[in-house]
């Protein structure tokens, strides 16, 4: 795309990203973030849902230096500037990982598989990675 | 004729672990790696799993892996050693044969 | 690809790109900018070195809209909007000064 504001009389959907997937045992993580940021840069109403393994994504503190590969967790604090603010993670999935809201990079909100279900009957599109 | 195991999939996501817990025999090791780490943590819906294993196995998790997903050693559960590359290759080097459940 | 400096010799890709961002030193953003013809004032080096310490914080390289937002937000009113940053870099203030800086080319830019 051109670097001018040039999406204004778009159609705008509701797109909602469900990550499933650990970071760095596979892409997946890595490529939703780039696909949302892209979403991000075309003015949708993005969503993003962190449900199963997908909740790992936005463990804080991590430091991949010793694995050789690029920690893009922090890339998770930039969304806010993206205007990506509706984050989702499943209540569900965090408890049978030991995980709090504490453990997280980002807010988020925490939500229960009813809610979530709800939440995605309510959207355009789902990409789930 | 001990055998070291690494998982290195998710316990939350595939059957790797229950597998290698169902074939493992008293003795042997299991190592955990890349995304098997998961498994080594407290308070997770595996570690009753991962509590009676360690009762017939030797278990390690890969101290990289760990640090890579944000989670601290504190955070393992007791009874699993963490090990760094050097200690991967010891335990590799101690066993008669690995086994990776992949 | 590859560019000059100093006798030394950098990996850029198809695009000009720096390959590897802990290569990067002053001198790249002046040969790369002697190349596009541009000279490179106090100003430009604000967003310079503004774009690696987003860079560094984020591990992204920001869109524009972002961009902009945020250097308005830490370098002033004045200088966050896009007339200001064009006029410094032509080519584009996200493709052009990500370049200089060593960054990569900003996802969502094709």
């Amino acid at each position: 795309m051109s670097e001018e504001d040039m999406m204004d009389d778009e159609i705008v959907k509701k797109f909602m990203f469900v990550n499933r997937r650990a970071p760095y045992g596979s892409i997946y993580a890595l490529e939703s973030l780039e696909v949302v940021l892209i979403a991000a840069a075309f003015d949708q109403d993005v969503s993003l849902v962190f449900s199963d393994d997908g909740v790992f994504q936005l463990k804080k503190e991590q430091d991949t230096a010793g694995i050789g590969m690029k920690n893009f967790s922090p890339t998770y604090r930039a969304l806010e500037m993206y205007d990506v603010e509706k984050l989702y993670v499943s209540k569900t999935s965090m408890d049978q990982r030991g995980l709090t809201k504490d453990d997280l990079i980002v807010e988020v909100e925490v939500l229960g598989d009813e809610a979530l279900a709800d939440l995605m009957d309510d959207q355009d599109v789902i990409f789930s990675f | 004729m001990s055998i070291l195991h690494t998982v290195n999939k998710s316990p939350f996501e595939k059957s790797s672990l229950d597998s290698c817990l169902s074939m493992a025999k008293e003795g042997s090791a299991l190592l955990l790696i890349e995304d098997g780490i998961f498994a080594a943590l407290k308070g997770t819906a595996k570690e009753s799993q991962m509590k009676d294993a360690s009762q017939k196995l030797k278990l390690y998790v890969l101290g990289p892996d760990l640090k890579a997903r944000g989670m601290a050693e504190e955070r393992v559960i007791e009874g699993v050693e963490v090990v760094d590359y050097a200690g991967f290759v010891d335990l590799a080097a101690a066993y008669d044969k690995v086994s990776a459940w992949v | 690809m590859a560019i000059e400096v100093n006798g030394k010799t950098f990996e850029t890709d198809e695009e000009g790109y720096l390959v590897n961002l802990a290569e990067w030193e002053p001198g790249i953003a002046e040969a790369m900018s002697k190349e596009d013809d541009l000279e490179l004032t106090e100003e430009h080096w604000d967003i310079i070195n503004f774009l690696r310490e987003y860079y560094e914080e984020y591990q992204i390289a920001p869109a524009v809209r972002v961009l902009t937002k945020a250097v308005g937000k830490k370098l002033g009113k004045e200088k966050g909007n896009s007339k200001y940053l064009y006029a410094l870099f032509p080519y584009g203030p996200g493709k052009q000064a990500c370049r200089f800086a060593g960054l990569p080319k900003p996802t969502g830019c094709i």
